[in-house]
């Protein structure tokens, strides 16, 4: 045997490890690569801060700065799964942030106790509405969602600065404060404890479930090996998750900060959107017409209700990321969200979502989410400047999409 | 009077702009039986059946099922009232696995009203299983799966949900010898259920060998129907190349 036989040898052997592995497990490969990518971001931007990175301090800030951007990239993922765009969802959080806060502040008595709930549930109609206005014209009139969106973008940043004729309102409710994620807006060392075990408890539960479901019907299993291990490994990412957010403490004090409140809303939103996206007829319409517009609508689908329904979920996210973020400022700003739609398109698109359609996930975004704003908290640390900053996400954002062009390439 | 055929298209109009696609054209299915729908490209025989399946809802004329006259707006309508259709570019969604695309628009839902993968894909089983014995790969999304098995999805969609009336567009076309001879003997099962079909298509021997009546088109008007057994292949060309009925035509040298 030559000798270059010999050492091709080894690298064909992993390869094929790896494949066997992906297969028994049924992971995403694009979801591990994603991983793998985020994983090498972090260590690189350990190093070149001296450790400051990775600390508990600077993770706890980075799952809340992700969280407004995760919140929205995930309605992003069915807007874009769906063949549409919108544009327009940083001025749609704006629009509705200054809502909530003229309500709460120049409307509503602000120590009143219902104030922050009831303008809670009227910003997100709010966005609701927007939503509403929006995917009326795509859906009903046929206008690109390009276009309405566009106009979108400047009609909801005007309407933000029309509201107090661009007057900043602040402070708001005490208690409507605590969703921004401030100094007490975790929810303590016990109720991360708990929650963290609620988690692992359900991972267990429902991938025994899942199991035994396809076991009934005779189908084919994962090796037990690989679903073991898949629990483990989700089990041991939510422990270490827990621990890290109980290692942040509350300025000069010895009391653990817990998990912050707008990463809960996150994980809610995640959640729901992940349970709406696989499990319900809805989540199903919005592949199926990504994949194939005309094939939805032959089989009876309504492309159009569906598409509708799509942006005014939008807009409702686009009102839960308008509440995290006037909460975390203590403030409504018109400014609020300037931008914001790029880095929300940016998430889902680094996350694997498909701008032809068809294809997304949620985690997909949730993870681009945070490989984005994981490249902006590094640098920041590193004291790179703004303009710089925007030019390494940019490359960062060609290069994700070129690597996913090429694996697709490849696999054909 | 006899009994009322399945179904009747009267005087049905589809305008596309100024353009007749199909100008007054009446056609008629019984239960059991197999009518075959022949004409050149353009002739108009697939307008005439998105009409009768709501893809293309027509303009003018009245559509009638067991001698009740219905609407029939978009496809929904349409699988409403029995009708199923396999449609020629399959109209699957890719990116889809088998069972998804089988039951897209009619999902298996549990108590809870969230969808049941499991139900669906126990079901999508058996029913690709009759149809192609060797397809068990069905979790892959559509899209990469073989011409065969793209069209053995179409075809279960159409016949898994008690179809009474079945349109076949082009059904063999993408087909090699041995999957085509599989759709000509599943034809004849549906049609010994008493199913109706129309089987759209290109190929004069597949409709010779699988319909009872022929019906042909030319230029968006229909040129006339015959019993198979009345028509040989020559006559039926010439039907379909010069719009005449046999009788009319000049005699062959």
């Amino acid at each position: 045997m030559s000798e270059g036989a010999r050492t091709s040898a080894r690298p064909k052997a992993l390869t094929d490890g790896a494949a066997r592995l992906l297969a028994a497990t049924e992971m995403d490969p694009r979801l591990l690569a994603m991983i793998g990518a985020l994983a090498v971001i972090w260590i690189v931007l350990n190093v070149l801060t001296g450790g400051i990175f990775l600390s508990p301090r600077n993770l706890f800030n980075l799952a809340v700065q992700s969280s407004v951007v995760g919140v929205m990239a995930t309605g992003m993922v069915f807007v874009i799964v769906a063949r549409n765009i919108d544009l327009s969802v940083g001025s749609v959080l704006g629009f509705v942030g200054m809502i909530i806060a003229f309500l709460q502040v120049d409307v509503f008595p602000i120590d009143a106790a219902w104030n922050w709930p009831l303008t809670i549930v009227l910003g997100i109609m709010v966005g609701a509405l927007a939503g509403t206005w929006q995917g009326y014209w795509i859906a009903y009139r046929g206008v690109p969602a390009f276009v309405v969106t566009l106009g979108g973008l400047l009609i909801f940043r005007g309407g933000a600065f029309l509201i107090t004729d661009g007057r900043t309102i602040a402070p708001l409710n005490q208690t409507y404060q605590l969703l921004g994620g401030g100094i007490d807006g975790s929810i303590g060392a016990l109720w991360s404890w708990i929650l963290g075990a609620v988690a692992v408890v359900t991972v267990v539960v429902m991938s025994t479930r899942a199991r035994a479901k396809r076991r009934k019907f005779g189908f084919p299993t994962k090796p037990l090996w690989a679903a073991v291990g898949l629990i483990v490994v989700s089990a041991v990412l939510i422990i270490t998750f827990v621990v890290i957010m109980n290692s942040y403490n509350k300025p000069r004090t010895e009391i653990p900060r817990g998990i912050p409140v707008p990463v809960l809303i996150l994980i809610a939103v995640v959640v729901g959107m992940t349970l709406l996206a696989r499990m319900t007829k809805f989540g199903r319409y919005v592949f199926a017409m990504g994949g194939s517009p005309e094939a939805a609508n032959l089989s009876g689908i309504n492309v159009r209700r569906i598409t509708l329904w799509i942006f005014i979920l939008m807009g409702m996210l686009c009102g839960v990321a308008a509440i995290i973020t006037t909460a975390r400022l203590n403030a409504g700003t018109n400014s609020m969200g300037t931008l914001a739609e790029l880095s929300v398109i940016a998430a889902a698109v680094i996350g694997g979502t498909a701008l032809a359609g068809g294809r997304g996930t949620i985690p997909g975004a949730i993870l681009g989410a945070v490989i984005i704003q994981s490249l902006d908290n590094g640098m920041v640390l590193m004291s790179v400047s703004s303009p710089m900053r925007q030019i390494v996400i940019g490359v960062v954002l060609i290069l994700a999409v070129w690597s996913d062009v090429s694996l697709n390439k490849v696999r054909q | 009077m006899a009994e009322a055929p399945l179904v009747e298209m009267r005087h049905v109009y589809k305008r596309f702009g100024g353009v007749h696609a199909v100008e007054d054209v009446t056609i008629d299915l019984f239960a059991g039986e197999v009518v075959g729908l022949v004409g050149h490209n353009g002739a108009g025989k697939s307008t005439l059946m998105k009409g009768l399946s709501g893809a293309l809802p027509i303009d003018g004329g009245e559509i009638f099922i067991r001698g009740e006259r219905i609407d029939i707006r978009n496809p929904r309508d349409a699988r409403h009232h029995g009708i199923e259709t396999i449609y020629q570019n399959l109209a699957l969604a890719d990116n889809l696995d088998a069972p998804a695309n089988l039951f897209l628009g009619r999902e298996i839902v549990t108590a809870m009203g969230t969808l049941d993968d499991d139900a669906m894909e126990h079901e999508a089983r058996k029913v690709l299983q009759r149809l192609n014995p060797s397809f068990t790969n069905i979790k892959q999304p559509t899209g990469n799966l073989s011409g065969g098995q793209r069209q053995a999805v179409a075809i279960a969609r159409a016949i898994h949900f008690n179809a009474r009336i079945l349109v076949m567009d082009e059904p063999t076309a993408a087909l090699g010898p041995q999957e085509s001879e599989m759709v000509g003997e599943l034809i004849k099962q549906l049609k010994s259920e008493g199913i109706g079909i129309f089987l759209v298509s290109h190929d004069l021997h597949d409709v010779f060998d699988l319909s009872d009546r022929i019906s042909v088109m030319k230029n968006g008007g229909m040129v006339g129907t015959r019993a198979t057994a009345d028509l040989t292949q020559e006559q039926a060309l010439g039907m379909i190349i010069l719009g005449k009925l046999p009788e009319e035509q000049p005699a062959f040298q």
